[in-house]
């Protein structure tokens, strides 16, 4: 009883004391900071793949993204923040077909939840790893995410 | 003028010595009263800055951040900033609130670190008052400070706030003991309560070393217990960021913040200085024995720097204690503080006694 007092007493300031052998350790080290400074290193910032920016609509080098209009993000996204504007194309056959007209995104009021790109059946959504997007006007947090003169990639249903 | 780094009474007895020809004696310690205070002033509020600066720092260097530097070379002037943006902020007025008792509290408890401050012995004669009870008038008007932290918490008619203050009503109350028995193991090795020969005694080694076994297991035990006095990490119960947003000074804002804030810092000084001077012997150089030489040498470091550099150390292993452990929830604080460090002190003293008695100490 008495013993274990005893034993309990020192084996509990002896971990106390690892714990604090690793915090003097960092302390001494200064070269294991793994904070960057932000505004001077912005030529070689290099962010994260994960990082969620923003929510671009990637497009090849034919200037054609994969954007069928179908409309899914619209209704997914709980902020309100995509609306589409679509239109009906005739393609050769004479056929009817839907397709976008504009993307259009809010940036300001995405909340980067990730169900738009998430739920894209044919993945035409992504994110960016653009961060700096203040502006004096959030009139310019409105995006249109299809390139002017863009199309709808072949193959793409 | 004659300014001697080694010792200040002669800087002090002419202060009062040019005092006296200009004016009567009345005015003479009027004026030196007023000097006293600014001087003291001055002193609180450098220095409580600094220690918020140095905190901020150490915390961010352990956790590989950077901390603040961006105001000022190397971040120096952040606190500064801070405490501008602080005398600018509203005070916001409860409408629930105890009006007097609130306005009351912040006041008390930066005069308690005040008066802590008044005892201790910064450098050879640069010593406010030097009582003959020094040690036991330091323990004593610091444990004032947790009337103004109860009444903190009380008045603002808050839940956070009070149950900040209780625990920490609870936790100063229990910690004392432990505080005043590890400096009592001090007391019996030296004889004294008087600061000025507690150093003094301390020429020929340090009383951490002079006092082998029973001397480090009460050093231990005031860092641990006086930590838990000042309310720190991780003993900081009575704030506890997380869990009650900030404790018994939730409700207050702007300079009245600031003064917890600073008296907080101050006391974490005045204890690693009451640790410093009691233990590691104030500002008497480091001396060994009969190693002439080597006392020699020690003794061209002035004896400010001695005392500074000491302070320095246990307020890093302060620093040190907040940064590495998890906080404690209120039972094991006090599982703590009855079963283990009051046990241990009480049989400290003993063997202390015991060893003074057989005269088994250097």
């Amino acid at each position: 009883m008495l013993f274990s007092y005893i034993k309990g007493i020192f084996k509990g300031v002896g971990t106390l004391f690892t714990g604090m052998g690793v915090t003097t350790s960092y302390f001494f080290r200064p070269w294991t900071k793994v904070t960057q400074k932000y505004p001077e290193n912005r030529k070689e910032l290099k962010m994260v793949e994960a990082f969620k920016g923003e929510v671009t609509m990637p497009h090849n080098a034919n200037n054609e993204h994969s954007c069928t209009g179908c409309g899914i993000c619209e209704i997914n996204c709980p902020n309100g923040s995509i609306e589409l504007v679509t239109m009906f194309l005739v393609n050769e056959d004479g056929k009817k077909k839907k397709a976008i007209d504009k993307h259009i995104y809010h940036l300001g009021m995405c909340s980067m939840c990730g169900l738009c790109v998430k739920t894209c059946p044919s993945n035409a959504l992504a994110f960016g790893n653009e961060f700096e997007h203040a502006v004096f006007d959030r009139t310019k947090l409105t995006k249109v995410l299809n390139k002017e003169g863009s199309t709808l990639k072949k193959g793409v249903e | 003028m004659p300014f001697d780094i080694y010792d200040f009474s002669s800087f002090t007895g002419w202060i009062d010595a040019s005092l006296r020809a200009a004016m009567s004696p009345f005015w003479t310690i009027f004026t030196e009263f007023v000097l006293l205070g600014v001087a003291f002033l001055a002193f609180y509020a450098v220095v409580g800055l600094l220690l918020v600066y140095a905190e901020r720092r150490v915390c961010a260097f352990m956790q590989c951040r950077v901390g603040p530097n961006r105001v000022g070379p190397w971040g120096l002037f952040q606190t500064v900033a801070d405490l501008i943006k602080l005398l600018f902020k509203e005070l916001i007025h409860i409408k629930k609130a105890d009006k007097i008792l609130f306005n009351l509290a912040p006041f008390i408890v930066i005069i308690a670190s005040f008066f802590a401050l008044a005892a201790i012995p910064f450098a050879k004669g640069l010593h406010a008052v030097d009582l003959n009870i020094g040690l036991f008038y330091v323990m004593a008007v610091s444990s004032v400070g947790v009337v103004g932290i109860l009444l903190a918490g009380w008045s603002s008619n808050s839940k956070y706030s009070l149950i900040g203050a209780m625990r920490s009503g609870a936790q100063i109350i229990s910690y004392e003991l432990s505080v005043g028995l590890s400096l009592l193991v001090i007391v019996v090795l030296a004889g004294t309560l008087q600061l000025s020969e507690i150093v003094e005694l301390q020429r020929d080694g340090w009383f951490l070393f002079k006092g082998h076994l029973p001397a480090v297991i009460a050093f231990i035990i005031f860092l641990i217990a006086s930590t838990a006095e000042i309310n720190r990490g991780p003993f900081d119960l009575a704030e506890a960021e997380s869990e009650l947003t900030a404790g018994f000074h939730t409700e207050y804002s702007g300079i009245k913040f600031a003064f917890f804030f600073l008296a907080e810092y101050m006391n974490m000084f005045i204890v690693a200085s009451i640790a410093a001077t009691v233990f590691l012997g104030g500002w008497m150089p480091l001396h060994i024995g009969s190693w002439d030489g080597f006392n020699h040498i020690m003794d061209y470091i002035p004896p400010f720097v001695w005392y500074a550099g000491k302070t320095a150390v246990i307020i890093y292993i302060i620093m040190l204690f907040k940064w590495t452990f998890p906080r404690l929830r209120i039972d094991q604080l006090l599982t703590l503080e009855w079963k283990y460090l009051l046990p241990i002190n009480l049989f400290n003293i003993l063997l202390m006694a015991f060893l003074v008695l057989m005269g088994w100490h250097f």
